[in-house]
């Protein structure tokens, strides 16, 4: 539309793709070659090999999994809770109610996640709570994190509800608990799927709390990532990191499976 | 909205949210109420723990009960490490956001005003690359331009010379380039938003007036798309204020931004009162920054 000769649209394409593919496409498929060669050194991987996998996903990798799946499982539902109550509780206050919890709750976005880690660890190593050097002080770190992003999504979706179905139910006389589980969660269910996968992967890669604080017991994954590369072995750090890719997407994907079937209820 | 007609209660439909709200929540708990328990986990998550590190700040490892001194501060301002942290902070910061915010919107340009079969699946790629750690693209660059990498590997191997003529990935340039790759989908998706609800019919108008590309461009999409790059800009900055995993994963001792000297201070060193100090400085730069991207993307009507 912008470029009309057939020799300017190509020349746009090839411009295009000359700065999307090196710098974008390039990266991830590097990460996934990496993983399945024995070495790089040349213009192209040599010695095709899955045993990096085998590694990769058993042992000390396998627990890193889990943990990363165990914590950012825990951390989004924690996230939801509290992002969506506070986000669905927000929307009935005034203006200035709204402002407050809006700031609030985004404020975590804004702080450096190190200095979040930083802050959780200085904050639970000492009384009344002592959590320093268990997972709960992972979990408590990642849930703070992502919670700014279930109160986003939710009460984004919130502004967009008509509030015609909520009168509607309570003129009937449906009690407010009432139309909240039955009319306004259902309606807001797309939103809250999609707010779980974003805080699901969010707090999958999450690496500069988790540095901050991390058990030697509870290692999520990008620890272990870093670990790897840190020690030169980079080629099994590439396969960890297409382990955790591939996890995040699969996750991703079934939660908009969710959504799909919800919205064309 | 004004002529609903949905019979209510107590309170007539009026167009102010908070009269239409009570009409549907009538108990006897106020409605502020109910807000408490999340503010309260938070408060207790989240604000008690920054308050502590601020407190912390202020007492040196010398006065650990009580007594507040300005001492950490005095320090960490005095050395030269927190100060070249604070410029090559600032610096890669405003470097990324100048590159991401250039880049984003040529790439945006084309995907929206320039379609191709298959736009769609590059704009969907973006969203999948924005949940993907950042340290990943680091990651991958040690693959292609790293010490032992395949640029290095394929100049040594043609030329026959005894190393690659890539070294910048332990500078302040690798991080640039890192950055700069993680953060422009974030300028892309607001950008693309911007451009859909743009109406074609003006850039018709324009053309057929006989404008050209580049004029359409300067005067007719980029005012329309200003505030999407005000909000996404703004954001990537305080994002790039706050990476840390980027330059943890470049492994190059003479990049230090504040997040990581944070780290350093912390659990290297130990110095918990100083980690405190740089950790303020941080939070003052980013919540500040994001503030004006609040009241930015607000006036941009998101």
């Amino acid at each position: 539309m912008l470029v009309h000769s057939r020799t300017g649209k190509w020349a746009t394409w090839s411009a295009f793709a000359l700065l999307f593919v090196p710098l974008f496409a390039v990266p991830l498929l590097v990460i996934l070659a990496a993983s399945f060669s024995t070495n790089w050194s040349g213009a192209l991987p040599s010695g095709p090999t899955a045993t990096r996998y085998t590694a990769a996903t058993s042992g000390d990798s396998l627990q890193a999994l889990t943990t990363s799946l165990v914590t950012a499982l825990c951390a989004s539902v924690l996230a939801l809770v509290l992002g969506g109550w506070a986000a669905l509780a927000a929307s009935s206050l005034g203006r200035r109610g709204k402002r407050f919890l809006d700031a609030l709750f985004m404020l975590p976005v804004a702080v450096p996640s190190v200095v979040v880690g930083l802050a959780v660890l200085v904050a639970f190593s000492r009384p009344p709570v002592l959590l320093n050097g268990t997972r709960w002080i992972v979990i408590i770190a990642h849930t703070v994190l992502v919670t700014a992003f279930a109160y986003q999504s939710v009460s984004a979706a919130a502004r967009r509800l008509d509030p015609m179905y909520e009168q509607a139910a309570a003129s009937l006389g449906a009690s407010p608990a009432r139309v909240l589980w039955r009319v306004r969660l259902p309606l807001l269910l797309p939103s809250l799927t999609a707010a779980a996968g974003l805080c699901f992967a969010l707090s999958m890669g999450e690496l500069s709390a988790t540095m901050m604080l991390y058990p030697p017991d509870w290692t999520p994954l990008p620890v272990q990532i870093f670990a790897a590369t840190d020690r030169g072995s980079l080629f099994t750090g590439a396969a960890l990191a297409v382990v955790l890719m591939g996890t995040t997407l699969l996750v991703l994907t079934a939660v908009s499976r969710i959504r799909t079937r919800a919205s064309y209820r | 909205m004004a002529d609903t007609t949905a019979p209510s209660t107590t309170a007539p439909t009026s167009t102010t949210t908070p009269g239409r709200r009570k009409a549907v929540s009538l108990t006897r708990t106020p409605t502020w109420a109910w807000a408490l328990p999340p503010v309260l986990v938070l408060a207790l998550g989240f604000l008690y723990p920054l308050a502590l590190v601020v407190r912390q700040s202020f007492t040196p490892e010398s006065l650990e009960d009580g007594g507040a001194s300005l001492t950490p501060y005095t320090e960490v301002f005095a050395s030269t490490v927190f100060r070249e942290a604070l410029t090559t902070t600032v610096w890669l910061a405003v470097g990324a956001t100048v590159g991401c915010l250039v880049l984003g919107f040529v790439l945006a340009l084309v995907i929206a005003f320039v379609p191709f079969p298959g736009g769609k699946a590059v704009a969907r790629f973006i969203d999948v690359f924005l949940s993907f750690p950042s340290f990943l693209i680091t990651l991958a660059l040690l693959f292609i331009y790293g010490s032992v990498g395949m640029a290095n590997g394929a100049w040594t191997g043609v030329t026959g010379a005894a190393e690659g003529p890539f070294h910048f990935l332990t500078t302040p340039w690798g991080v640039l380039l890192a950055e700069i790759t993680y953060f422009t989908p974030f300028v892309m998706r607001p950008l693309l938003a911007a451009f859909s609800q743009l109406d074609t019919a003006q850039l018709e108008v324009a053309s057929s007036l006989g404008a050209g590309p580049v004029r359409i461009v300067r005067q007719v999409i980029l005012p329309e798309a200003l505030p999407a790059l005000a909000a996404g800009g703004s954001l990537v900055l305080v994002l790039c204020l706050n990476e840390f995993g980027i330059v943890l994963f470049t492994g190059a001792k003479g990049v230090t931004t504040l997040p990581m000297l944070v780290y350093s201070k912390a659990i290297l060193e130990s110095d918990y009162p100083a980690a405190c100090v740089v950790a303020v400085v941080n939070i003052a730069l980013s919540v500040g920054l994001y503030s004006l991207y609040r009241v930015v993307s607000r006036r941009a009507g998101a």
